[in-house]
């Protein structure tokens, strides 16, 4: 009996990585924009996502795949805005996956209507952490970040804050009963991830959602002249 | 948490590498702006490979610092907190260099003539 040292060096997610690319290449292929929206748990996802598609967003057609742990209460409560709405469970894992990883993004496809949206937002499970290691096929990151979490976050979660694209800072409704100093937020968002593009937004009275929805159309008709270049 | 997930994602790479082979060592890079802690790694390390062929298999991880690199001034630097803009003239223009590891590097595995009954049950995952 001996020993062999087998050198790998291979990044430890390379296999999740592998399947993200595969979906994210269904999802071109069809003309779907994806955004892997991600936040703490109870930041306002699921609020603002209500908001956000309460009325059709232009000639855009939205499809919502939910990520929980457990249960359809989000799914349920997206359920009347008329958007076909896929509920994915991370129970079957150990414990109870705290994230969506590629493989199981995978596995929703055939649920998904692909032909029949243009984008697609996966509402990943609440956590700061390990969502921001798995990608899922996403084109874009965006994240959810609630002023009562407190302005330190992105410093403490700095992986999290440097892997979106956008951060839509919420409840802002609530600043004048908190002690936290949005300003402070900010900056400790732009000291960990320099120029990201930011937002404050309230989903319990609405400011700020406009803005949002013309983000998500905007990057949604500049994915379909990015498809259309290719051809 | 999120090492459990990180524990699961290396054993996967190393069970692929392996061949059903017996594994004594897995040697891990981690980056420190991963935000891994070793220790918990570890912990669920030996949770996640339990069972396993590298249920016996020791992780050794080598912590890597972070090295930033501002294209404006060329300025080269270890962040000592999250801060992503250039320590010497504040540019915002900053590439990590090192420091976002997760890389399995090597295995070591046990060659064997005749492998044992119980490594055989557990690499066996067909029907009996």
């Amino acid at each position: 009996m001996h020993r062999t040292k087998v050198r790998i060096v291979e990044d430890a997610l390379d296999a999740n990585n592998t399947i993200a690319r595969a979906n994210r290449d269904d999802f071109d292929r069809h003309g779907v924009t994806v955004v892997n929206l991600m936040s703490a748990p109870g930041a306002g996802k699921t609020t603002l996502l209500e908001r956000v598609l309460a009325e059709p967003l232009g000639d855009i057609r939205v499809g919502v795949l939910e990520g929980d742990v457990q249960g359809s209460y989000d799914a349920d409560r997206l359920a009347s805005l008329h958007v076909p709405v896929v509920q994915l469970n991370t129970d079957s894992g150990f414990g109870g996956e705290c994230h969506l990883d590629a493989n199981m993004v995978r596995s929703a496809l055939p649920s998904l209507p692909l032909h029949d949206i243009d984008l697609l937002v996966i509402e990943n499970v609440g956590n700061l952490v390990c969502p921001a290691e798995f990608r899922v096929g996403e084109d874009v990151r965006a994240m959810v970040c609630s002023v009562t979490e407190g302005e330190d976050k992105p410093l403490k979660y700095p992986l999290m804050f440097r892997s979106c694209e956008l951060v839509v800072i919420n409840k802002l409704d609530l600043l004048p009963h908190l002690d936290v100093d949005l300003d402070r937020l900010l900056y400790n968002l732009e000291a960990v991830h320099p120029g990201v593009r930011t937002m404050t937004a309230s989903a319990r009275t609405g400011d700020g959602v406009d803005e949002l929805r013309r983000w998500l159309l905007e990057l949604t008709a500049g994915h379909d002249r990015g498809a259309a270049a290719v051809v | 948490m999120h090492e459990l997930s990180v524990a699961s994602a290396v054993l996967e790479t190393a069970q692929r590498h392996a061949e059903r082979r017996p594994v004594t060592l897995v040697a891990l890079r981690v980056g420190r702006l991963r935000q891994v802690v070793p220790d918990s790694l570890s912990f669920y390390w030996e949770i996640v490979a339990r069972g396993t062929v590298c249920d016996q298999a020791r992780l050794e991880i080598d912590e890597i610092d972070a090295r930033l690199h501002c294209a404006a001034c060329g300025h080269d630097w270890t962040p000592g907190w999250p801060e992503f803009h250039c320590a010497a003239c504040g540019a915002s223009d900053v590439t990590v260099v090192a420091g976002e590891e997760l890389e399995v590097e090597y295995i070591e595995v046990q060659e064997h003539e005749a492998v044992t009954a119980g490594r055989e049950e557990a690499a066996c995952t067909g029907p009996r």
